[in-house]
């Protein structure tokens, strides 16, 4: 259109390069901003995207590559240069210590305020800034208080407070639901209408089609293209960011469940705060049936994962595996079921870091022959189980006996999913089996979620892509504050009615 | 009236090495450092103000000098800490252990040649007790007021500590790096001089009680001086929830027992003098055990900062 | 120029093996400076430590009774340091697996005496077990912190001793000397050399045990899985709450046997001087070993070395005795300050021009 000749850019990064060792990771990328737009950030995991952001927030050093704002060069070292420019971040870890109060947080490390400073004035400004922009923010607040989208919110009011008028936001859709996406979304509007603009990083492109002005796709370290977002469609972009027609259906078998396998009763759990965390909780499912758990993270999902291996106590209800009622047994118990488990903290629950990649793939196996005989662990049969599964899953690792921390992420979870897999005797929870990872990962770890469905598993798979759910699961239900809002045939299944169970919205049962 | 006065007055000379102390270690914890070599520390500080005091007569220079080993003492420990990464338990032991057995290396060589050059049973200069003229007749208040004066800064120190802590930008960042260093250093703290500053000063201020046990309380030196008190100290961190003005209870507590102590040893009780002696280790165990399981559930005001003990790096991600 | 630590693809082996002797190298060299300061010459007197603890039988006998309860402790807090269990106890474990010892040595002289060597040796470990298993308890079943709790029962420990040697066990032909009456001859720990006495090689087996059952079996597998991440073990079907109990028994358990051995053997009686600090070497052992068993037996000979050369400074040249102390108390800073070095490497970076 003929406006964007007219305005000046308010940000330009021009030929900006960051090398990693072994790895380029923003190839001379060019990138422009102008003032009152939102700019969508789209590309793969990996594609740069997060690198080229953290080089304007001044968290890396640029290789080559200029910054201007406003027209002007600027040098960017660390993030409170770039703040002074007026550009301001929103990681997907929230920047908040939780034991102090939203005040307490906005005033943290600005350095122009006085030795003692006057928290009602803060607190003042705070409480004006919340309501011109609907932020709906109280100073007083303790942050572990708050709702992770009131958290956000805080950031918002934050960069604000310090002046941003170029906001950077790293994928902040992950953690709301639809409708607090739109919340977001007019947020981010009264702002726009002030002449501020805004960056966000996202990987899901129908967020780019619904809250974008325009959009930049990022792949492997360089800018594909930059286009209006009106001017394109989703398959469009899914073609640019991944350079190949993207097929959204997986191929899989037809669904011929068997026997009950999982059956869950009422199930209701608290956590140690004493909170619910899981309501009335039934469900069942079937031998070569994958149930998919959408909703919003932090809705429950992982209590239920917990409560299927015994990690988390049940405080009423049943569970029933293979006709057995196992409620509140020990994990080795649900282990000894046949249940294997794909966590989503991975480094913390997954794998032990300072372990060698060949006992790590033991550990499922360890107790029993031939890898162990009366205790005693038998070193070569490990050695030679570990370089199997090696090869078999395409783990690349230097040596068997290197500690699993020293590989990538993806190679991480490829370890667990093998030791889990090859495990597996009926039953596997996978939760976000493939967040963070690249395509060819992804791809893997779907195929395995799908063979152990051939094999006659009852998979539990909790993502956060309804995308995924529906071309992988069979059976869809949607989780919110700790109850299941609805069940959907994944086939049939309407987006815009998994988004409002999402939200909160119980499903007129049909 | 009088016995409680008497008792009072005690229980505060013998509280206050422990509330420099723990005053110190406090800031240093705050900063997410755990400082273990608390014993070693007001073990050396002890020695060097003695010593010092006995060479030169000065009582100010034994405790800059005591401050100034205190401080060294935990600088190491920040280095090996922060810039090392090393464990912070295991740091920590090694310096009460090298600290105590140091202090006893140099009790034995730093007296007088006819003392064997030892410094133990010799006599030298002494804080003396400052009576506040007009007041000394009123019941308990008196006993606040027939002090030494490292005690009497104590009465201002005390409350500047709990206001730089919780009312001032300083404070503020200080309590961040020990909650959450990764936002902190976000917002542009720089997580590692601030962890290294609290820690020094923190060892200055555990040399400081140190000083006063060898310059006013006994005075004068001898082996195992400090007797566990760097122990009690870091007990009376988690007790006080890290607020130097809950300190002050914790170290009237146990200067008290201290002080009951000595009253029922001499008075000849029938519970003999060892379980008596047990008392503030025992009572240690049952107030921590019963602080963790009550505090279980929630976060409360007297929860640990989050990050203490944890090492942390710019590059972690 | 900055110096920055990047690093390393692996864990280097190299280094690793090298940190301790590297340390133990540094921490002469700082003792040195100490010892020059006390204007003693300090080669003379590392020579004259060396000659006191390995220059002859006799001094090398003297070596080994100290270094006999450090294997024993050092295997103990080792054991417990494994699942990051700060087990600062193993001095109060100790001190009551000599009071069991002693308990069945005095007052149950009505078995046949052959009996009371082993069974005075069994109840002293399992005083030494349940002293350790109080604060793992706490820790299993209510999270509370041990570096604390264990360490204040260290006090209570040797408190509730002296209440014994200094009252109702204290020997009335003993002419007011705090100790008990002496065990029977026929229940004493046999010497071989000199003092040093049967619990060596006792130590030495019990090391070899635990190397083997920690590297190659299934339990020795989950003890691995606690200590570096309790939350995948957990995942994985280890039994945390017993793993921590039962690895604390068998560490206190370690400690009480090095008490028991000692009275046993060295002091025959329950008496002030059993309060020997070797609790605390011990950490200095778990840790300058990395909590290898077999390494531990030569780190507590080398401890062991220094401490009663240490003896024969004050006895020769009249340093105290302290000086051993000190350079043990050097080893470990050197120590914690290497370590960082197999897992990072020294990086010199440009600073960037303008």
């Amino acid at each position: 259109m003929n406006r964007e000749k007219i305005r000046s850019p308010v940000l330009r990064m021009v030929g900006i390069t960051k090398r990693f060792p072994g790895v380029v990771a923003n190839d001379s990328i060019n990138l422009e901003l102008y003032p009152g737009e939102v700019l969508a950030l789209l590309g793969e995991n990996g594609a740069g995207k997060s690198t080229l952001m953290n080089v304007l927030a001044g968290l890396y050093d640029p290789d080559e590559g200029e910054i201007f704002i406003q027209g002007k060069r600027v040098e960017i070292r660390n993030p409170q240069d770039s703040m002074r420019h007026g550009v301001g971040m929103i990681h997907q870890e929230f920047a908040l210590v939780g034991n102090m109060t939203v005040a307490e947080n906005i005033i943290l490390g600005l350095k122009d305020i006085p030795f003692v400073p006057s928290m009602t004035g803060v607190k003042e400004k705070i409480r004006e800034l919340s309501k011109r922009y609907n932020l709906k923010v109280n100073p007083d607040t303790f942050i572990y208080n708050m709702s992770v989208g009131e958290q956000q919110r805080v950031e918002i009011l934050k960069l604000v407070y310090r002046g941003a008028h170029v906001l950077i936001l790293d994928e902040p859709t992950a953690v709301l639901t639809p409708e607090e996406a739109r919340d977001l979304n007019r947020i981010m509007i009264t702002m726009l209408n002030e002449g501020k603009s805004a960056i966000f990083i996202t990987h899901k492109m129908d967020e780019v089609i619904q809250f974008s002005h325009r959009v930049q796709i990022l792949r492997k370290g360089k800018s594909e293209a930059v286009c209006n977002t009106k001017d394109v469609t989703q398959r469009d972009l899914a073609k640019l960011m991944v350079g190949r027609e993207v097929l959204f259906r997986i191929e899989k078998k037809a669904f011929h469940p068997g026997s009950v396998r999982v059956k869950l009763e009422h199930v209701n759990a608290e956590d140690e705060t004493g909170r619910q965390s899981l309501k009335n909780i039934s469900f069942e499912i079937r031998a070569g049936e994958i149930l998919g758990i959408a909703g919003v993270a932090g809705n429950g999902q992982q209590k239920l994962a917990g409560v299927l291996t015994g990690l988390f106590p049940v405080s009423s209800g049943t569970i029933e595996i293979n006709g057995k009622d196992m409620t509140n047994k020990q994990p080795i118990q649900m282990i000894r079921t046949g249940i294997s488990y794909i966590p989503a903290d991975r480094g913390t629950m997954g794998i032990v870091g300072d372990m060698s990649v060949a006992h790590n793939l033991a550990m499922k196996k360890y107790r029993e022959e031939p890898l162990s005989k009366k205790g005693i662990l038998n070193p070569a049969r490990i050695l030679s189980f570990a370089k199997q599964m090696i090869s078999f899953f395409n783990i690349s690792t230097p040596q068997p006996t290197t500690y699993v921390k020293f590989l990538s992420g993806g190679n991480i979870q490829k370890t667990i999913l093998a030791r889990e897999i090859d495990a597996c005797r009926g039953i596997l929870v996978a939760v976000y089996p493939s967040r963070g990872l690249d395509v060819g990962a992804t791809e893997a770890v779907r195929k395995q979620i799908l063979e152990q469905r051939e094999k006659g598993s009852a998979v539990v798979l909790v993502s956060e892509e309804l995308d995924e759910l529906i071309a992988v699961a069979d059976t869809i239900a949607v989780m919110s504050e700790g109850e299941i809002m609805g069940v959907v045939d994944a086939q049939t299944a309407d987006i815009e009615e998994l988004g409002m169970m999402m939200a909160g919205v119980r499903r007129r049962s049909s | 009236m009088q016995l409680i006065t008497t008792l009072l007055l005690v229980t505060i000379r013998a509280g206050t090495s422990l509330l420099y102390a723990t005053l110190g270690e406090i800031y240093t914890e705050r900063s997410g450092i755990l400082n273990l070599g608390v014993e070693g520390m007001m073990m050396m500080g002890a020695l060097t103000a003695f010593a010092v005091v006995y060479k030169t007569g000065n009582l100010l220079f034994g405790v800059l000098a005591a401050m100034l080993v205190g401080g060294c003492m935990a600088l190491l420990h920040a280095f090996l800490s922060v810039s090392m990464r090393a464990n912070q338990v295991v740091s920590g032991l090694s310096l009460t252990l090298f600290g105590t057995g140091f202090a006893s290396y140099l009790g034995q060589r730093l007296g007088p040649a006819k003392n064997s050059f030892n410094l133990t049973g010799l006599t030298g200069e002494r804080f003396p007790i400052i009576n506040i003229p007009f007041l000394e007749d009123i019941p308990v208040l008196s006993a606040f007021l027939q002090q030494d004066i490292l005690t009497y800064l104590l009465y201002i120190i005390v409350p500047l500590a709990w206001f730089y802590l919780y009312r001032t930008r300083d404070g503020l960042s200080l309590r961040s790096v020990g909650e959450n260093p990764r936002t902190a250093a976000t917002v542009g703290i720089n997580v590692m001089k601030t962890r290294y500053a609290y820690t020094v000063l923190g060892g200055m201020l555990v040399g400081l009680g140190g000083a006063h046990l060898t310059l006013a309380y006994t005075p004068g030196w001898s082996e195992n001086i400090t007797g566990g008190r760097g122990w009690i100290v870091i007990a009376l961190v988690i007790f006080s929830g890290w607020n130097p003005a809950r300190a002050v209870f914790g170290a009237i507590l146990f200067g008290g027992i201290n002080a009951v102590q000595y009253r029922m040893q001499a008075a000849g009780t029938v519970i003999p003098a060892s379980f008596l002696n047990m008392a503030p280790y025992l009572l240690t165990v049952i107030v921590l055990a019963a602080m963790t399981i009550l505090s279980r559930k929630k976060k409360t005001s007297f929860s640990s900062p989050s990050a203490l003990g944890t090492s942390f790096s710019i590059e972690d991600k | 120029m900055r110096i920055v630590l990047a690093k390393r693809e692996a864990r280097s082996t190299k280094i690793s093996a090298l940190v301790p002797i590297i340390s133990f190298l540094v921490s002469l060299i700082l003792g040195g400076i100490v010892l020059a300061f006390s204007k003693a010459n300090p080669l003379n007197t590392y020579i004259y430590m060396f000659r006191g603890a390995f220059g002859n039988w006799m001094a090398f006998s003297e070596t080994l009774v100290k270094a006999i309860p450090l294997m024993l402790t050092g295997l103990g807090v080792s054991l417990a340091f494994r699942i990051r269990f700060w087990n600062i106890g193993a001095e109060g474990q100790y001190v009551w697996g000599a009071i069991g010892t002693a308990w069945i040595m005095l007052y149950w002289q009505f078995l046949p005496v052959q009996m009371l060597l082993p069974l005075g040796l069994l109840v002293g470990m399992t005083a030494g077990a349940i002293w350790a298993g109080i604060p793992a308890v706490m820790k299993a079943v209510w999270k509370v912190d041990e570096t604390l709790t264990t360490l204040m029962l260290n006090y209570v420990a040797i408190l509730f001793a002296e209440y014994l040697y200094y009252g109702p066990w204290r020997d009335p032909k003993g002419y007011g000397f705090p100790g008990s009456e002496p065990f029977p001859r026929e229940a004493w720990l046999p010497r071989f050399l000199g003092r040093a006495h049967w619990g060596l090689f006792i130590a030495i087996i019990i090391a070899f045990i635990l190397f083997f059952v920690l590297a190659r079996t299934k339990w020795g597998l989950e003890i691995q899985m606690i200590g570096k991440n309790p939350n995948a073990a957990r995942c994985l079907g280890v039994n945390i709450k017993w793993g921590i109990i039962i690895v604390l028994l068998l560490s206190g358990a370690l400690s009480g046997l090095a008490g028991g051995i000692e009275v046993a053997a060295i002091a025959h009686r329950l008496q002030k001087g059993i309060i020997s600090g070797y609790g605390y070497t011990a950490i200095i052992i778990a840790w300058m070993s990395q909590l290898n068993p077999i390494a531990a037996l030569f780190v507590a000979i080398l401890m062991a070395g220094l401490l009663v050369g240490g003896d024969q400074l004050q006895m020769m040249i009249g340093l105290p005795a302290a000086m051993g102390l000190v350079i043990q108390g050097l080893l470990l800073f050197p120590l914690l300050a290497g370590t960082i070095f197999t897992e990072y490497k020294i990086r010199i970076k440009k600073t960037k021009e303008v």
